[in-house]
């Protein structure tokens, strides 16, 4: 069976500094799997580049067999790639419902002129986004914040929040730049949990960066380290965290 | 189905003409409250529609009133120099309401044109673009010969009366808040919250953001189409760079982003803008003290540091009245 998503030789420079150095990777449908590396090492402008926010300077992105290598953001979400931002970025003085709307309105077929004529396909479509943006905040245990101010949300509902705006666009495959970052461990429990019944039941690939060692080992099926744009270590959870270079590119080297 | 209702706004304003219109008929109020009002209402179609592009899409636009100044030529081209209307003529009112439109029209289209280029640039820099083009505009239509050059488009009928303004600020106020108030509008306020996020949810954002400020000209040439055709001529000077700051002085002092804001502020601003002219002039002559009309701006910006200060998000923050607001059915 082909990946979902399959990376080529993917190469990234910022003026002379490469970000990302010959990344291949493939992640195959239904998977969980993770990207981990030290800070800096080139994670999230994996995920920008994916997602198209930059283009590649070498390689190429295929999704579902198809080269996206270069496509504007929001035709590669169309497309079926969703994700969520290291740090949230939330739309803060909408509400929560909002949120989700918004990511629903691409599939959407009103045109403004019915909009401001108000037209009963317009109020149709409408209530149809509402219902089903209502239903995505219930699943997440979100619809008591349904018209609250996202601001005013504590930070763990705003991950939820986050990753709920994500499944709205509909996709295939999710990116989760950490997910886990500011959570306690209860939250990061519910977090795993969550990961899992998403994966469940919006039938999603999930590609996700983490620090939180718990997560990767807990979920991931196949992780892949990268270290000032190097990969240096791929496989299964187990064997990547007993991989020398790995231990060497968090700890440093053993002494002499 | 229930029983066809009327909408709120509609009775509020059918109202609010109706006291207007039975006080000027009854001659309680005179020709030139009518015509502060009409001016404030021309302002309320202005503040509106900039308010689409810098209050909810977030974009900040300084070069309104060039669209308006393509409306008023446009429009006062079309009746004065080639149709060669009066308001006496039976087909005046249609070919003015046509050439108001067409006017419209021209000012969305440049806007279009404007928009596709700079609107990939953010803040400061989209500030000093429109501005500029604000400008182009005023200088190209100084040097035209044919519409007046530097004396401007004289002796444009008028058309503009208190119904005809009245009736174009309703359905502004009307289309832009049922624009704002569905997937269309809250896909505008996305890109205002967080535009790289709007684009990583599937949305087309310079699209949309060329969208808004198509709409925003598109209304603003309208105003000037209005406006020339109630003061009965079209001057480069009406539409400068001062000019496109009052409007933006209105939606801050309104609210950034709420429609009742903006026609409050409209209303507000071009009264307390005529009613110091004349409160100036009244304390001159009862005290004798020697201040005359330049003191009108002195007070007037005064007033807008007290309520920046005091109101920063000024006088109704992101709120909208509930005769604006459409209720959600739950």
């Amino acid at each position: 069976m082909p990946a979902l998503l399959t990376i080529q030789g993917m190469t990234h420079y910022f003026g002379g500094l490469r970000a990302v150095s010959d990344f291949s990777y493939e992640v195959p449908k239904g998977s969980i799997y993770g990207l981990i590396g030290p800070n800096g090492s080139g994670k999230t402008t994996t995920f920008n580049l994916i997602t198209g926010i930059y283009t590649p300077t070498q390689g190429k992105i295929l999704f579902e067999g198809k080269d996206i290598t270069g496509q504007k953001p929001y035709k590669i979400v169309r497309g079926g790639i969703a994700r969520t931002f290291q740090n949230l970025r939330i739309f803060s003085s909408l509400t929560a419902l909002d949120n989700i709307r918004i990511a629903r309105h691409y599939s959407m077929k009103s045109s403004v002129a019915s909009a401001v004529l108000r037209l009963p396909s317009f109020l149709k479509q409408e209530k149809k986004v509402r219902q089903e943006s209502e239903a995505l905040l219930d699943l997440m245990h979100l619809s008591h914040r349904s018209k609250e101010l996202a601001k005013n949300l504590p930070y763990g509902e705003l991950r939820r929040l986050e990753i709920a705006r994500a499944l709205a666009t509909d996709p295939k495959l999710i990116l989760l730049d950490e997910p886990a970052a500011g959570m306690n461990p209860k939250e990061v429990e519910e977090l795993m949990n969550l990961i899992l019944r998403i994966r469940q039941e919006f039938n999603v690939t999930v590609f996700l960066i983490e620090h939180h060692m718990k997560v990767v080992m807990g979920i991931c099926e196949r992780i892949k380290v990268i270290d000032f744009g190097e990969t240096i270590a791929e496989g299964q959870p187990e064997t990547v965290a007993k991989d020398q270079k790995v231990l060497e590119a968090y700890l440093g080297k053993r002494g002499a | 189905m229930a029983k066809l209702k009327l909408p709120k706004f509609l009775i509020a304003a059918a109202i609010l003409y109706a006291v207007i219109e039975g006080l000027y008929k009854t001659e309680l109020i005179n020709g030139y409250i009518l015509h502060i009002i009409n001016q404030s209402l021309v302002y309320v179609i202005l503040a509106v529609s900039l308010n689409l592009i810098n209050g909810i899409t977030g974009q900040f636009s300084l070069g309104h009133m060039g669209f308006a100044a393509v409306g008023a030529y446009v429009s006062g081209t079309l009746t004065t120099l080639i149709f060669k209307v009066t308001p006496t003529a039976p087909e005046g009112m249609l070919v003015f309401i046509f050439s108001i439109v067409a006017g419209g029209i021209v000012a969305a289209f440049i806007g279009f044109l404007i928009g596709f280029p700079s609107l990939r640039l953010k803040g400061d820099y989209l500030a000093i673009v429109t501005l500029g083009f604000g400008e182009i505009i005023r200088t190209i239509f100084n040097n035209i010969d044919y519409v007046g050059g530097p004396r401007g488009l004289l002796g444009i009928p008028k058309f503009s009366n208190f119904t005809v303004i009245f009736i174009a600020a309703f359905l502004t106020v009307v289309i832009i808040r049922n624009l704002i108030e569905s997937s269309h509008g809250r896909v505008l306020l996305s890109i205002r919250e967080n535009e790289l996020a709007a684009e990583l949810v599937g949305i087309d954002t310079t699209q949309y953001k060329v969208l808004a400020f198509s709409i925003g000209a598109f209304f603003a040439g309208i105003a000037g189409g209005l406006f020339a055709h109630l003061l009965q001529l079209a001057h480069p000077t009406q539409f400068g760079f001062i000019k496109s700051v009052e409007v933006l002085i209105m939606i801050y002092a309104g609210g950034v982003g709420s429609i009742t804001g903006s026609v409050i502020a409209a209303f507000a601003l071009t009264f307390l803008s005529e009613g110091l002219r004349i409160g100036i002039r009244f304390v001159a002559d009862t005290t004798g003290l020697p201040i005359g009309g330049e003191w009108r701006m002195v007070i007037y910006s005064l007033l807008l540091i007290f309520i920046m200060l005091f109101r920063t998000e000024g006088l109704m923050g992101t709120k909208e009245s509930r005769l604006i607001k459409i209720k959600e059915a739950e």
